[in-house]
C-alpha cells in the first residue's frame, strides 16, 4: 500500500488513540508530583515529596533490592541451562526443534495462575517442600521466560551460522568445548544479551507467580506497590511512575542494542 | 562415530530436561490428576468438573470471565483494525513513533495500571471528582468497581497488543487491488466489504485468539482493581489456592484446567490462522519491510501480556 498523505480522519483517529493510551500514564505521572489534586484539571501544588518518603521507606529498598536479585538470579540461572541446551539441539538434533517448539511455546498458552496451581501442588508437601521459598520462585521464573531465551539464543546461532563456525574450529584443531567457549559464545554474546535483557524486564513486571507463590513471603516490586495502593495514592504512583520509568530505560536501551547489531535479524 | 559424538553432547541437555520436567511438565501433569480426584483422596473421578459445572458460583465466574474476554476482544480488534488502518496511511517515521508509543504502554499493565484507573475514574479519581464538580452526570452511574469499569481497564491492554498484531497485515493488501476494483466500479465500503476485510480475516481471528487469551488469564489488573469482590475465573482459582496453604485443591485444579482448555484452545485457534495468513502474505511479494529494529522489539513484546 503506498503512503499517500493522511486525510483528517486519520489523524484525528490516532490523535484520540494517543490521548487514550497516554492519559493514565501522564495522570499517574502527575499524581507522583502532586501535593493536592482535587476538583481541579491540573495539581495545584507541586512537590518531591513522594518521591524523597519513597526512597526513605526502607521496605520500598528492600523490594527493590529482592527483584533486581530474584530477576538477575532467574535470567543467569536460565542462561547457563539454555545456552548450551539450545546450542546442542540447534546443532545436533534438528530434529528435535518441533518438540522444543512445543515445549516452549507452552508458557505463552497456559496462563501464570495455571501454571501458579500446578506448582503449588507440586511443592507444598511430600519430599520437595520448597513451597513459599525463592527457589521455587527462581524456578517458576526460568520458565516464565522460556520463549524468550530458546528464541533469542537460537536466532543469534543462526544469524551468525554457527554450524560452520563450529566446524572451521574444529578443523584448527579445537575440541567441542573450546569451540563452544571461545568460538560461538563470543560470537552470540550481542543477541544473547538482548533475550536476557528483555527477560529482565518481563521479569520485572511479573506479579501474578510472585504473589500466588511467595506472596505471604518475599516482596518484590510488584507486590510491595500492590500493598502500598491502598494506603497512600500519592507515594504509590510515586513507586509505579518510577518503575515504569525504569522499564522504559532498559528498553531504550534494548532498542540501540538490537540497533546496533545492524542486519542482524532477530 | 557420529554417534559417538552425539553421547557426549547430551550431557548438555541434562540441565535443561530436569528444569522443564521440574517446573513445567510436573506441575501441569499434577495439577490435571489432581482435578480427577474426588476430595476424599480415592479413586479417579469426573466429580469435580460435574460440581463445577453444577456450582452456581463457579458458572458465574467462568460466564463472568468468557464474556469480559470476548467483549474486550471485540473492542480491541474494532480499535485495532481502525487504528491500524490509519498508520497505514501515514509516513513510515510517524507509523514507527506511533507504534513505539503503544508498545511502550504495553508496558503498563498489571497492578500499575490498575491503579491509574483508580486515580483517574475511581470512588475519588480526579475524572470522577471532576465531572461530579461540573455537573456532568453522564458517568454518575459509571462505577470504576464494577463489570464496566474492569471491561474499560481490559480493552486498554488490549489496544495496543490488537495493533501491534494487526497492522502487519495491513500492508498485504496491495494498491492494485484498491485500483483494480475501482476500474471496475467498487466504492471504498465495498472494497472493504468484499477483498478487504476477507484478506484479513485470518490476522483478525488470530489475533482475537491471543486477545481473548490474553484477557482470560488476566489475574493482576483483576487483582488489583476488584480484588474478590467480582467472580472472574483467574480470580476465583487464585483464591482457591491461595498463598502456600491449598485450600480447595482439587476445586482449583478443576477450574485452572478449564481455563488452561479455554486459552489453550485460542492460542491454537492464532496457530491456525497466523499458518493461513503467512501462505498469503507470503505471496504478497513485494509488501513494504517496516523497519527490522522496530519489529525485532515489538515481536516478543506482543506476547508478553500471556503471561499476566
Amino acid at each position: 500500500m503506498n503512503t499517500r498523505k493522511a486525510g483528517l480522519a486519520p489523524r484525528v483517529l490516532i490523535l484520540l488513540l494517543m490521548v487514550y493510551l497516554l492519559v493514565p500514564l501522564l495522570a499517574t505521572g502527575l499524581y507522583a508530583f502532586a501535593q493536592d489534586w482535587q476538583n481541579s484539571l491540573l495539581p495545584r501544588a507541586w512537590t518531591f515529596d513522594w518521591f524523597i518518603q519513597m526512597f526513605q521507606d526502607l521496605r520500598f529498598m528492600e523490594a527493590l533490592w529482592t527483584s533486581l536479585y530474584l530477576c538477575l538470579i532467574s535470567v543467569v540461572v536460565s542462561l547457563v541451562v539454555m545456552l548450551p541446551a539450545v546450542f546442542v539441539i540447534t546443532m545436533y538434533f534438528p530434529r528435535w526443534e518441533s518438540l522444543m517448539k512445543g515445549i516452549v511455546v507452552l508458557p505463552y498458552a497456559v496462563p501464570g495462575v495455571v501454571a501458579a496451581v500446578g506448582l503449588i501442588r507440586t511443592y507444598s508437601s511430600g519430599p520437595l517442600n520448597i513451597a513459599g521459598t525463592s527457589y521455587l520462585l527462581v524456578g517458576a521464573y526460568f520458565v516464565v521466560i522460556l520463549p524468550y531465551m530458546y528464541q533469542g539464543i537460537r536466532n543469534s546461532l543462526l544469524t551468525v551460522s554457527a554450524a560452520e563456525l563450529l566446524q572451521a574450529a574444529e578443523l584448527l584443531g579445537a575440541r567441542r568445548r573450546q569451540a563452544f567457549m571461545n568460538v560461538i559464545l563470543p560470537n552470540i554474546w550481542p543477541g544473547v544479551m538482548v533475550s536476557a535483557l528483555l527477560s529482565f524486564s518481563v521479569l520485572f513486571g511479573e506479579f501474578v507467580l510472585t504473589n500466588m507463590l511467595v506472596g505471604g513471603h518475599i516482596q518484590t516490586i510488584q507486590i510491595y506497590l500492590y500493598k502500598r495502593v491502598g494506603e497512600s495514592g500519592h507515594l504509590a504512583s510515586a513507586i509505579a511512575i518510577s518503575y515504569f520509568v525504569f522499564i522504559l530505560v532498559l528498553s531504550m536501551v534494548l532498542m540501540k542494542l538490537g540497533k546496533k547489531m545492524g542486519g542482524v535479524r532477530g | 562415530m557420529k554417534q559417538n559424538r552425539r553421547g557426549g553432547v547430551i550431557l548438555a541437555l541434562i540441565p535443561f530436561v530436569l528444569m522443564v520436567l521440574a517446573f513445567q511438565l510436573v506441575p501441569v501433569l499434577s495439577m490435571v490428576s489432581n482435578s480427577f480426584h474426588s476430595g476424599d483422596g480415592k479413586g479417579i473421578t469426573f466429580g469435580n468438573y460435574v460440581h463445577a459445572m453444577q456450582s452456581a458460583y463457579y458458572m458465574q465466574a467462568i460466564k463472568n470471565s468468557l464474556f469480559i474476554s470476548i467483549a474486550s476482544s471485540v473492542a480491541g480488534i474494532a480499535i485495532g483494525l481502525v487504528c491500524a488502518y490509519c498508520i497505514t496511511r501515514f509516513t513510515p517515521a510517524v507509523r514507527d513513533r506511533v507504534l513505539m508509543v503503544s508498545n511502550m504502554t504495553s508496558n503498563f499493565a498489571g497492578v500499575p495500571l490498575a491503579f491509574a484507573y483508580i486515580i483517574l475514574l475511581g470512588n475519588n479519581g480526579i475524572f470522577t471528582l471532576l465531572f461530579k464538580d461540573w455537573g456532568w452526570d453522564v458517568f454518575a452511574g459509571f462505577n470504576l468497581y464494577s463489570w464496566t469499569g474492569l471491561a474499560l481497564v481490559y480493552v486498554y491492554f488490549q489496544v495496543p497488543l490488537s495493533l501491534l498484531l494487526l497492522y502487519p497485515s495491513f500492508y498485504g493488501i496491495r494498491e492494485q487491488w484498491r485500483e483494480a476494483a475501482a476500474l471496475l466500479g467498487a466504492g471504498r465500503w465495498q472494497f472493504w466489504k468484499t477483498i478487504g476485510l476477507p484478506m484479513l480475516a485470518p490476522a483478525i481471528f488470530g489475533t482475537m485468539g491471543i486477545l481473548f487469551a490474553n484477557a482470560m488469564g488476566a489475574y493482576a489488573t483483576a487483582y488489583a482493581l476488584v480484588g474478590g469482590n467480582y467472580n472472574l475465573l483467574a480470580v476465583r482459582i487464585g483464591s482457591l489456592v491461595a498463598g502456600n496453604v491449598v485450600t480447595q485443591p482439587e476445586m482449583g485444579s478443576t477450574l485452572a484446567v478449564l481455563l488452561a482448555l479455554t486459552t489453550l484452545l485460542a492460542v491454537y485457534l492464532n496457530h491456525v490462522m497466523v499458518r493461513r495468513s503467512g501462505r498469503f502474505v507470503a505471496r504478497a511479494a513485494d509488501k513494504p519491510q517496516p523497519k527490522a529494529s522496530v519489529v525485532r522489539r515489538l515481536r516478543p513484546r506482543a506476547r508478553e501480556e500471556l503471561g499476566q
